[in-house]
């Protein structure tokens, strides 16, 4: 497996309780479920073109979720130099758990905790999946 | 009568400061400002979408006064601020107001606890005082408060 790490970069939009949904599910991917192959990154530190965090996004993998269709977290990465290896959207979780509509910012609520579980599980998956593509 | 030509908002920026508890204190702060202290006068501004250049936001913070809310003192909403939209009228670097206040305790970025929330609630109450000053100083007219 490679010895690269994956940076899950949420959008940090605080207007939406779906972005709070992105940044709850790559805490719980980056602290839980892949502590030693996932961290994270301040959206606002790497577009403010901080060297260290323009590295870090050069030299691995880069997941961006994104909290609603203006996409910021995919493209401030994108306008660090790369595209995210994996993008996603909160809202095609939603898609497909019409049921667990996440309720407010400060409390996103059982139903969006339980996507948060769902999300960061998938995530996971996904994440593992690039890893191993770097055999 | 005079047309009310002051503004009607205060803008209040956290960083996003996903990698750091501060940041997530910042965050949460601005959150309580808006939905529990001062609803209808304060008005967020999403920070990433500021930095993807969205125009809406950059011209929005060049007419009202900004509060920029950073959780460390890399200060990047501040620092997006003054490259996007001009001087902030006040900033706030959580991690210093921690140092002042004697907080030593690990914090967690993830799992707010009862300790977090009571920092976040005391951040919250800091851009208050900045808020009710401004009201005061007749910076912003206070017609939105709740």
């Amino acid at each position: 497996m490679s010895d690269k790490k994956v940076y899950v970069i949420p959008c940090s939009g605080i207007g939406k309780a779906s972005a709070s949904v992105g940044r709850d599910a790559t805490y719980r991917v980056v602290e839980d479920l892949l502590p030693d192959r996932a961290d994270t990154l301040c959206l606002a530190l790497l577009t403010l073109e901080d060297e260290e965090a323009r590295e870090k996004v050069r030299d691995n993998y880069v997941v961006a979720i994104d909290g609603c269709a203006k996409d910021c977290a995919r493209k401030n990465v994108e306008a660090a130099g790369r595209a995210p290896d994996i993008a996603h959207r909160v809202q095609d979780y939603l898609k497909k758990h019409k049921d667990l509509k996440p309720e407010a910012v400060l409390d996103v609520g059982e139903g969006g905790r339980k996507l948060v579980e769902i999300m960061s599980e998938e995530l996971a998956g996904e994440i593992v999946g690039l890893l191993e593509e770097d055999d | 009568m005079a047309l009310e030509t002051r503004p009607k908002f205060v803008g209040v920026l956290s960083c996003s400061g996903e990698e750091e508890p501060e940041g997530t204190i910042a965050r949460n702060a601005v959150r309580l400002v808006m939905e529990k202290y001062r609803p209808g006068i304060t008005v967020s501004l999403c920070l990433p979408l500021y930095l993807a250049g969205d125009s809406g936001e950059q011209e929005f913070a060049k007419r009202v006064p900004v509060i920029a809310v950073d959780g460390c003192e890399k200060a990047c909403a501040r620092l997006s601020t003054e490259k996007y939209s001009g001087e902030v009228s006040d900033a706030i670097d959580i991690r210093a107001l921690l140092r002042q206040w004697g907080v030593e305790d690990e914090l967690s970025r993830s799992h707010p606890r009862e300790l977090e929330w009571e920092l976040a609630e005391r951040v919250a109450r800091e851009i208050v005082r900045i808020i009710d000053r401004y009201i005061e100083e007749g910076k912003v007219a206070a017609t939105n408060t709740r």
